[in-house]
């Protein structure tokens, strides 16, 4: 057989799961944007919020101090002992073992960013290197980058078997597939990357959109289609992939918007941090903030809150 | 994911859409200032109506009273016509810049008024108070503004030829879109120069009475519009009154049948905006998710009481399986229930007298062997409501593939070829839209050629602009409402 173009692969796959309308589905998710949620409804959704955050510091400029620092908010992010402590706090592979050492046999698990994150843009087998020992220090998750080069030249298969590969290194870790929404520009190519990563991955592994380095990151029209890919997916397998809209969520306003995108998408199933997650840091802040003002009917100063200085 | 199960609906997992997380009420607060009694408006003052009658406006969301309306009798009817036929020659000699600046004015203070007129519009025809709020009066505004655009260019809206108002012109609009229809009634009339007697629906008579207020505040000419309320009487007179130089109707197409065999051998002009049963054509190449919202959209936009409501989807064979599954998924989430909370999706059919129309059919669809599928959801006790609903297994001869339900009812039917769905699009005596899901660009073009449809939609659908003429073939009527079209429909040319 001759090599198929390209262009071929990336028709081919689209003409199997279906494109996607950017006009129709922009629509749609304004639609999210107008309802109202008030109430016990809001105070339900911003503490699901709390519980789905994985809590996140990438910067070269991390310490141990600042890992312990984040750790430590992560498992108790307000004076209000009823709050949840978030989903799992996120930071390179060189700080997983120091964050274990603080988040260890509680609820809060440890996700390391791994493969060449956020490019990607080396060797194959140093990657798999840098999962396995993260997953080594002790990460219960990685979140990998796809292979966008070898995405956007068509070479599907390429980034499927890395997937895969990564898969095997992470052994018992969940895995979480970052397709770097903005490098892959259309709703077309998000909705067949999403295709391909669920393709290989395990129940409970998730799709990422983004590594929050780039100038895009989640929007409620990438999460979408996301979740339509989610939906269609497990109508399809039954296989329940989870999601993880990440960068760009800054406020508890957002991050309700983004809920009642899964509860009208995906369902109760999907209201759960075992199937969604938010990728942020100054997020947290904010959804405390919001509580407190149900709770006391006032807002309360940033000072009020620890670690409210968003970069220090 | 073969393609061989595109077509299955998918059927592995089952997505659970419960109540996990319900919303709590989140009702619009701000005050619709409603008087308990509304006179007639003639002549630039309310006036009590001759008949000394009124009748009761009632809220469809909970068959509470909201106000007394007049009932305009002939003598009332006589005494509009008059107050508009006075006013026609110095209000048809302004130039149009001047008239330009009443129907700024009278958008602006629309604008200014947005919240109370979306709450009494809710209040008044049971509508979700998110479509009022985004849709109606923001739009009734549009044209308002965009009239008032053309008031002073009519030197260019024929070029070649010169255009001159007719006089005094009767309307009568219906119960869907009371303000919104007022305003594309009024506001190119008004441009063009002619005066008006309009006449909203029995049902939804409050927010044209409360734009009299507008009126008013704006200083528009007494007698330049001039509202008379009541039922099919009244309307009869409007639309027979031997002053009127045109008539415009939207309604039913059995009335405007009617008003047709009246005016029969009259010199009266006369646009119809009837009744409607439009296609929305999805193919095996659209985009499906957006296509399943659009048909959301196409159906179910205010409670599917449009006239060019997407009321029967044609979806090709290959992907029906499919586009079926996805629209019950879709439908469960729509909240249906009291119109005024910000978080509904349906409200309130309109009337009682709408509700049994529809049930009507609905049961004539189940006895007709169709199969139907309505979600779980809980109707308020109180009020007109009725669930959304699917029917599959439709063909073209089950009534409610050819007669308009006009309510939350799809009919589906599926086809094979572009043929068919052309044949099957326009077997029907309506023609008002349709609505065509297709990724190729060139079938588009086809279809719009060929489809006998006023309004095509191509990947959308109920979209609206002012300056886009909107109207019908066939029983769907005629003439234009919106752009050059719409304006030249008030306009004698030479």
């Amino acid at each position: 057989m001759p090599p198929r173009s390209p262009n071929a692969a990336h028709a081919r796959l689209l003409e199997e799961i279906g494109s996607v309308d950017q006009v129709g589905i922009e629509e749609r998710v304004a639609k999210y944007t107008t309802r109202s949620i008030k109430k016990s409804a809001k105070v339900w959704g911003l503490r699901m919020a709390v519980s789905m955050t994985d809590l996140t510091t990438l910067e070269g400029k991390d310490t141990p101090g600042k890992i312990e620092s984040l750790c430590r908010k992560a498992l108790r992010p307000h004076d209000d002992p009823t709050l949840p402590p978030v989903a799992a706090v996120c930071v390179y592979p060189a700080m997983v073992s120091r964050a274990k050492a603080i988040v260890g046999g509680s609820k809060v698990k440890v996700a390391s960013v791994a493969t060449a994150f956020p490019s990607g843009q080396t060797h194959f087998r140093t990657r798999l290197a840098e999962v396995r020992g993260a997953v080594a220090d002790g990460a219960d998750e990685i979140d990998m980058v796809i292979n966008r080069g070898a995405f956007l030249s068509g070479d599907f298969a390429r980034v499927e078997d890395e997937i895969s590969g990564v898969l095997e290194a992470c052994g018992k870790a969940a895995l979480k597939v970052i397709l770097e929404v903005s490098e892959l520009e259309t709703y077309d190519s998000i909705r067949a990357a999403s295709f391909i990563a669920m393709g290989v991955l395990r129940p409970g592994d998730f799709i990422k959109t983004s590594t929050g380095k780039t100038t895009l990151n989640a929007t409620l029209g990438n999460n979408q289609v996301m979740l339509e890919a989610i939906r269609d997916f497990f109508k399809d397998t039954g296989i329940a992939i989870g999601m993880k809209p990440a960068g760009g969520i800054k406020t508890a306003k957002q991050s309700l918007q983004f809920l009642i995108a899964v509860k009208e998408t995906l369902g109760d199933a999907w209201l759960t941090n075992r199937r969604y997650r938010f990728g942020a840091s100054s997020l947290l802040n904010d959804l405390l903030r919001q509580l407190e003002k149900e709770k006391t009917g006032n807002y309360q100063a940033p000072y009020n809150f620890s670690d409210s200085a968003e970069s220090y | 994911m073969a393609r061989a199960s595109r077509d299955s609906g998918g059927n592995r997992g089952r997505l659970i859409f419960g109540d996990l997380w319900e919303f709590d009420p989140a009702p619009e607060t701000a005050d619709p200032k409603l008087s308990a009694r509304y006179d007639l408006f003639i002549g630039g003052a309310f006036v009590k109506p001759r008949t000394g009658r009124y009748f009761d406006s009632i809220n469809p969301a909970n068959e509470r009273k909201l106000a007394e309306i007049a009932l305009a009798g002939k003598v009332d009817v006589d005494a509009a016509y008059r107050a508009a036929s006075r006013a026609f020659g110095p209000w048809s000699r302004l130039p149009g810049r001047e008239r330009g600046k009443y129907l700024f004015r009278i958008a602006r203070l629309l604008q200014d008024r947005a919240r109370e007129f979306a709450v009494a519009e809710t209040l008044d025809g049971g509508k979700p108070i998110k479509e009022s709020r985004d849709f109606d009066v923001p739009m009734a505004a549009a044209h308002f503004f965009y009239h008032a655009g053309w008031a002073d260019k009519l030197k260019y809206v024929a070029p070649g030829s010169t255009v001159a108002p007719l006089g005094v012109v009767g309307q009568v609009i219906p119960w869907n879109f009371p303000l919104l229809m007022l305003a594309w009634k009024l506001a190119p009339a008004l441009a063009m120069g002619n005066c008006v007697v309009l006449k909203p629906a029995e049902t939804t008579s409050i927010t044209a009475l409360k734009l009299g207020e507008i009126l008013q505040d704006a200083g528009l000419p007494p007698g330049v519009v001039n509202f008379v309320t009541g039922a099919g009487e009244t309307g009869a007179a409007v639309m027979g009154h031997p002053s009127a130089a045109k008539v415009a109707f939207t309604g039913s197409t059995e009335v405007g049948k009617a008003i047709m065999r009246q005016l029969a051998g009259t010199d009266r002009r006369m646009t119809m905006e009837l009744g409607g049963k439009a296609a929305n054509i999805v193919f095996e190449d659209a985009p499906l998710d957006q296509a399943v919202e659009g048909i959301v959209n196409g159906i179910f936009f205010n409670q599917g009481h449009v006239c060019c409501a997407g009321s029967r989807l044609l979806v090709q064979e290959g992907v029906a399986g499919r586009v079926v599954a996805k629209l019950k998924d879709r439908i469960r989430m729509l909240r249906v229930g009291d119109p005024l909370d910000k978080n509904t999706d349906l409200g309130a059919i309109n009337s009682a007298a709408q509700l049994s129309t529809i049930r009507r059919l609905v049961a004539s669809g189940v006895r007709e062997g169709a199969t139907m599928f309505q979600p779980p959801c809980s109707l308020p006790e109180k009020g007109f409501y009725f669930p959304p609903t699917l029917f599959t297994g439709v063909t073209q001869s089950h009534r409610i593939a050819r007669e308009e339900i006009f309510g939350p009812v799809l009919s589906i039917l599926t086809f094979r070829t572009v043929d068919e769905a052309i044949e099957k699009a326009n077997n029907t005596p309506y023609g008002l839209s349709a609505g065509v899901w297709t990724d190729k660009g060139s079938r588009i073009l086809r279809m719009s050629a060929e489809l006998k449809a006023g309004v095509v939609w191509a990947n959308t659908f109920n979209r609206f602009d002012p300056s886009s003429p909107f109207g019908g073939y066939k029983e769907s009527g005629f003439g234009r409402e919106g752009g050059r079209q719409g304006l030249l429909d008030y306009a004698s040319h030479a």
